[in-house]
This record gives C-alpha cells, sequence and structure tokens, in this order.
C-alpha cells in the first residue's frame, strides 16, 4: 500500500488544523454559512437530512486494517456505530456533529486518511478494480497510475475550480470492473506487442441526469505521456466547458456538443503546445509509487488446495458461498473472497463497526493486512489463501457478512435515497430491501445467474442506475415517490445506457415489476444465456409486454 | 371527531450537532415536530420567518425554513413524505426512529 511521505504527513495535519480553526470561527459566527459552506465541503462535509454527512476519501478503495479499525472506531465514537460504503469506493457516516468534525479528521490523518475533494468542483476519488493486484485476467496493478493520478489531482491549482465535479477510473484488466465508459475520464490498460504499457484514453462519459458512454481519444497512449496528456484534455474542459448551467458543466455534455473529432483536435493542439515540459511521468517517481504496490510475500503453494476441495465437498452452504463470492488469484493457491454487504433485506454498503473490525481482522490474519472497496458497495479480502477459505467464511457467517450473491439479484447498489440524501426525490433503500427479500432463494438467484440490479432515488444516479441490467429511478410527483425502470445497461466492457421500459410504479409495485421482467428472461433465454445477453439479443418488447399487457 | 388543521413550522438544523430542530411554542428549538409553534397565520409565518433569520444570525441554527404541516389531536406531521422522513428519521432504521408514531409504514 501506499504510505504518506513526511510532505503527505505535514500537509494533511494542516489541513486539519485549517479545518479546526475554520470550524471554531463559524461556531463563533466569524464566520457565516455562505462562507463555511465551501470550506466544509471542500472537507467532505455535507448537510443533509437528518445531520451532517462526512464522506471520507479511499483512495482508489484500498484500506489496511488499521485504517479499517480506525472507521470502525470513528463510527462508534461520533456516528451511530456504522457506515455506509459507496459507489465511489468511499465511505460517508451520517450523524456527524460539526463540532466533532475536526477531531474525526485528526483521527483519519493518523492513519494516512482524509476526506478532501470528496466534493466540490475538482477531480474526486480515483477509483479503479477492486480486484487490482490480484486478479488472475490482470495486464498489470493500476493502483500506481491511480496513486500517481491521486497525487497529481489533489490540490492541483490549475484544476481545483473546474466547471463541475471530475471522476476517473482506471483499470488494469482486460475485463472491465471499474466502469471506465462512463467516468468523465476512463483509462484503460492495454500491451503493445513489445509487452509495452500503454493507456486508452475514454473522456467524456457520465452517468446523472445525461448519460453518454465516453468516446476512446487515445487507444494507446505511452504511460511516460500520461499526465501530460491528461493534463491537456483538462486544460481544454477548463477553458470550454460551460460555467452557465450546471447540468450542462460536465465534460460528456462538451464532448457531445462539440462532437467527438472537434474535441480530439483541441486536445491535441493543446497536447501539442506543452506549455509545461514537465507534466510527464517521471520514471523513477512512477517506480518509487510502484514499489508500495510490490506484491505481498505469496507463499509458493499448488494452484488448487486440497483442503479447501474437502470443505467444499463437505459443506454445501460453503461450497455455494464459494461458488459466489470468491474468484480467481493471479498466485496459485490464493483466491480473492468478495465479502457481499448485502444481506437478505439488509441495507446496500452499510457496514457496523464491528463488521468492520472483523473484515479488518480477516485482513490482518489472512490477506497481508489489505481491504478493498468496490463501487459495487461491497468489501474484498484480496489475497487469501485456498487453504484459510473455510476459516475465513466462518468468520464472516458468525458476523452476518456471509451473504452469498456477489453479482446476483440479491447484490443491489443502492444509493442512500431520500432516507438520508437531502437531494433526493424518493427513497431508494427500502426498494433494494424489498427486492432483496423477494429473491431471497440463494438457489434460484443462482438459476437467475449475472444480475446487476442498480437503484438510484434521483436523478443524479449515484446508485448508477443507468448502468444497471435493471435500473431503478426514484422519482417523486405531487409527494408521491414512484419508480422507473430501465433494462439493459452495463458498467462493463461493452458498456450501455439501459432503456426505460415504460410508465413508472409505485414502490409497493417495483418487486412484482422486478419479478415479471425476470420471469421473462428466464422464458426466453437461450442455453447459457445471461440476463443482459437476453436484453441484446430480444430488446425491450417482451418485457414491456410482461409488464404493461396486463396493466390499466 | 377530530380537527384537522393545516399550517407551517419552522425548522432547521443545529449549528454545532446538525440535527433536526423545530421551533417550539415556548420559543425553543426542540426535536420534537409536536412541540413546534405552528403558524396558521400570514402574520405567524412572518414572525416564524424572523425568529428563523434571528437565530441564523445568532449561530444557533442553520438552514432555517418553514415546512406545510397537519395537526390532529395535538400531533404534528409534516405533509410532504421527505419532511416526514425528516421528522421521523430514516425510515429503514426504526432503532434510530426520533418519532415511533405514526407508524413508518405510513409515510
Amino acid at each position: 500500500m501506499y504510505r504518506y511521505d513526511q510532505f503527505d504527513h505535514q500537509f494533511v495535519v494542516e489541513r486539519v488544523d485549517q479545518f479546526r480553526d475554520q470550524t471554531l470561527r463559524r461556531l463563533n459566527g466569524d464566520l457565516s454559512e455562505d462562507e463555511f459552506k465551501p470550506l466544509r465541503l471542500m472537507n467532505g462535509l455535507y448537510l443533509q437530512l437528518h445531520a451532517y454527512m462526512l464522506r471520507i476519501a479511499i483512495p482508489y478503495g484500498t484500506l489496511s486494517s488499521r485504517q479499517m479499525l480506525r472507521l470502525a472506531d470513528i463510527a462508534e465514537r461520533y456516528d451511530r456505530g456504522y457506515g455506509h460504503f459507496t459507489t465511489r469506493q468511499n465511505i460517508q457516516f451520517n450523524w456527524i456533529a460539526l463540532e466533532d468534525a475536526p477531531d474525526i479528521l485528526a483521527d483519519l490523518a493518523s492513519v494516512e486518511m482524509h476526506a478532501i475533494q470528496t466534493s466540490g468542483n475538482c477531480i474526486r476519488n480515483v477509483t479503479t478494480d477492486h480486484w487490482a493486484g490480484a486478479a488472475a485476467d490482470e495486464l498489470a496493478d493500476p493502483r500506481p497510475v491511480a496513486e500517481l493520478l491521486r497525487q497529481w489531482s489533489s490540490l492541483h491549482p490549475e484544476f481545483s475550480f473546474l466547471p463541475r465535479k471530475f471522476k476517473i477510473a482506471v483499470t488494469g484488466s482486460p475485463h472491465d470492473r471499474a466502469a471506465v465508459r462512463v467516468h468523465d475520464i476512463g483509462l484503460r490498460l492495454h500491451l503493445n506487442e513489445a509487452g509495452e504499457k500503454g493507456w486508452e484514453v475514454v473522456v467524456g462519459g457520465g452517468l446523472g441526469r445525461t448519460p453518454m458512454l465516453g468516446v476512446t481519444l487515445r487507444e494507446f497512449l505511452p504511460e511516460a505521456e500520461l499526465l501530460g496528456y491528461l493534463e491537456a484534455v483538462m486544460r481544454v474542459y477548463n477553458l470550454i466547458g460551460r460555467r452557465d448551467n450546471k447540468y450542462k458543466a460536465r465534460i460528456k455534455i462538451m464532448v457531445h456538443e462539440m462532437g467527438m473529432e472537434a474535441f480530439r483536435a483541441e486536445v491535441e493542439a493543446e497536447y501539442a503546445r506543452q506549455p509545461k515540459p514537465s507534466t510527464g511521468v517521471d520514471g523513477a517517481e512512477l517506480e518509487r509509487i510502484a514499489a508500495y504496490f510490490a506484491p505481498p510475500a505469496f507463499e509458493k503453494l499448488p494452484r488448487w488446495s486440497a483442503d479447501y476441495r474437502a470443505h467444499r465437498a463437505k459443506d454445501p452452504a460453503f461450497a455455494r458461498w464459494s461458488k459466489s463470492n470468491v474468484a480467481a488469484h493471479a498466485c496459485d493457491g490464493y483466491a480473492i473472497v468478495d465479502i457481499s454487504l448485502k444481506p437478505e433485506g439488509g441495507i446496500p454498503g452499510d457496514a457496523t463497526a464491528q463488521q468492520m473490525r472483523a473484515v479488518a481482522d480477516l485482513a490482518q490474519r489472512y490477506s497481508f493486512d489489505e481491504v478493498r472497496v468496490s463501487h459495487h458497495q461491497n468489501l474484498v479480502l484480496p489475497h487469501v489463501r485456498q487453504d484459510d477459505l473455510y476459516a475465513v467464511w466462518q468468520r464472516l457467517k458468525a458476523e452476518g457478512l456471509d451473504a452469498a450473491n456477489i453479482g446476483q439479484a440479491g447484490d443491489i447498489i443502492s444509493c442512500p435515497g431520500l432516507d438520508y440524501c437531502s437531494l433526493a426525490t424518493a427513497r431508494s433503500i427500502p426498494v433494494a430491501q424489498a427486492i432483496s427479500r423477494r429473491f431471497a432463494d440463494l438457489n434460484r438467484q443462482a438459476d437467475i445467474g449475472p444480475l446487476r440490479i442498480n437503484i438510484s432515488g434521483c436523478i443524479n444516479a449515484c446508485g448508477h442506475h443507468h448502468v444497471g441490467h435493471i435500473g431503478i429511478l426514484g422519482l417523486e410527483k405531487k409527494g408521491v415517490e414512484f419508480y422507473q425502470i430501465t433494462i439493459g445497461g452495463s458498467s462493463a466492457n461493452e458498456a450501455s445506457i439501459g432503456t426505460i421500459l415504460g410508465p413508472g410504479f409505485s414502490g409497493d409495485e417495483v418487486p412484482d415489476a422486478i419479478e415479471t421482467i425476470v420471469n421473462t428472461y428466464l422464458a426466453l433465454r437461450q442455453e447459457g444465456e445471461t440476463f443482459l445477453d437476453a436484453c441484446r439479443r430480444v430488446g425491450s418488447e417482451p418485457f414491456k409486454e410482461a409488464l404493461y399487457a396486463t396493466r390499466h | 371527531m377530530s380537527t384537522i388543521e393545516t399550517g407551517k413550522v419552522l425548522t432547521a438544523s443545529l449549528l454545532a450537532g446538525g440535527t433536526v430542530v423545530f421551533l417550539a411554542r415556548n420559543g425553543r428549538w426542540s426535536d420534537s415536530v409536536d412541540e413546534a409553534a405552528v403558524a396558521l397565520e400570514p402574520v405567524a409565518v412572518e414572525a416564524l420567518e424572523r425568529r428563523g433569520r434571528e437565530a441564523e444570525a445568532a449561530n444557533v441554527v442553520t438552514g432555517a425554513y418553514l415546512v406545510e404541516v397537519e395537526r390532529r389531536e395535538g400531533r404534528v406531521l409534516p405533509v410532504h413524505i421527505r419532511e416526514r422522513i425528516r421528522v421521523l428519521g430514516p425510515s429503514v432504521r426504526p432503532d434510530l426512529a426520533l418519532r415511533v408514531e405514526p407508524a413508518l409504514a405510513e409515510l
């Protein structure tokens, strides 16, 4: 893992002191709310429906046990005993007091964490594949580049007041698990025939009220050119991006309005101009960063563990969990464990302080001290010996963290919605809970196969509903919540934006509607065909027919 | 026979703690909407707004605004679902509910 150097430490501590002073000045009235609001937002502190909410950055979703333990302490000491992991691989605490916020930030600084740039029109937390550095299919660990981008984008003086917020995702795998086509900038690693690294630069993707897929500006940008090229992209956006209308201020709108070729020409011209010759990636610096992400000291083990096989044969519940929650590791004898934060009827992404401590303990004992947060709002133990999987599962089971549903109907992405969020137009969590209960039967979930159900409680789309295989958007009309359903979205390699099926449903009707959609799929699917593949083959008509033919 | 009155209450967030409060009939800020002063007339509504501005200026609360409510048998409940959730707490965490009644299911 990346460790702060002396400069990082000093900077974060000074920032805490600065915010402590700002908070005191707000509390004693020296600063008005209008003056203070941008300052607290720069430190991740929002005022939400019930209280202040603190959004803490988890760079590229990587946490040490020590950091996870500190989050558990914060949950218990300053919040109400739980936290919410988000679709940006961050964590949010919902019940924070302003007067405690400086102490919380000081606690975070002591474990090399902060909440800087988790709000505002700046470059937000860089996200990546939650299996980075572990996945069997990976070309290279994307985290050194993600860390490089974090350092480059942190308090970058030129990019601190962009037209609108800016999100970057990076993947080092040919199978995109980081949703790079729906980010402002998505970076995808390729190797050329000589084995050299190059990055595909995808720009102008995004969700929100105007969902769009990004376009590829460069197919293979040499790694050494990465920062210089991204600075050219950012500079063009900063100059041309709209500031007159916040709904048209994201880079996706600009790319769309200019057209891809015109935008590319602007970027290439800016890049050729090279106003600052020092923006190349310093090879030595990247190597220094990469050293922090060197693979841990894996033991030399057989590819498959006999012990793991024996436990699967003996214990059907363990076998089922292994099938859905354990993924192939790059190193023989190891596995990746996905910990589902989606128990039947639970709140997606929520974890109690005790559960956080349990995961920290498991990471320390069994996963080289590492935990990951996925943008699906789950946790990951990236490096577990197959021999240890049974022990890990037993502990997860004891903590209520053994839901065997990764990538299936119960593994629902949900934003906090109107239960917590002041921007929301409808509740999303109760809908997720009702669907989760409806599809509680794990055998049925396994039979349905890969299915991503994503729910957002407003058009801002924090729940990524546009790219759910089934997407649900909560809206409100005359004080009554209703839900619009889309199908066919995906954030994976062949990314797509879902198609709206028709008029909305009340919250109570949604589980039935989802069941109808799923049953329609089951009736028409071909051998081995997933829900998404079936949607792409038959289009939305059969689903519309099934949903609306008997209505009215 | 119960009568239903409709009016407005003043709500805000406590500056230091961030929790939801209502301007009560006794002039203090209360976390119970049932204790809120319900303004039925435009003059009373204006008075509430003035109190909100004063309390913000005095750094007691932040984000003060008026909420439409119904008062029925001494109980006060906002009309809009957003404000109901704000009064009652997250509907998905009954253990954190600020008020037990009415049932969260009735939202």
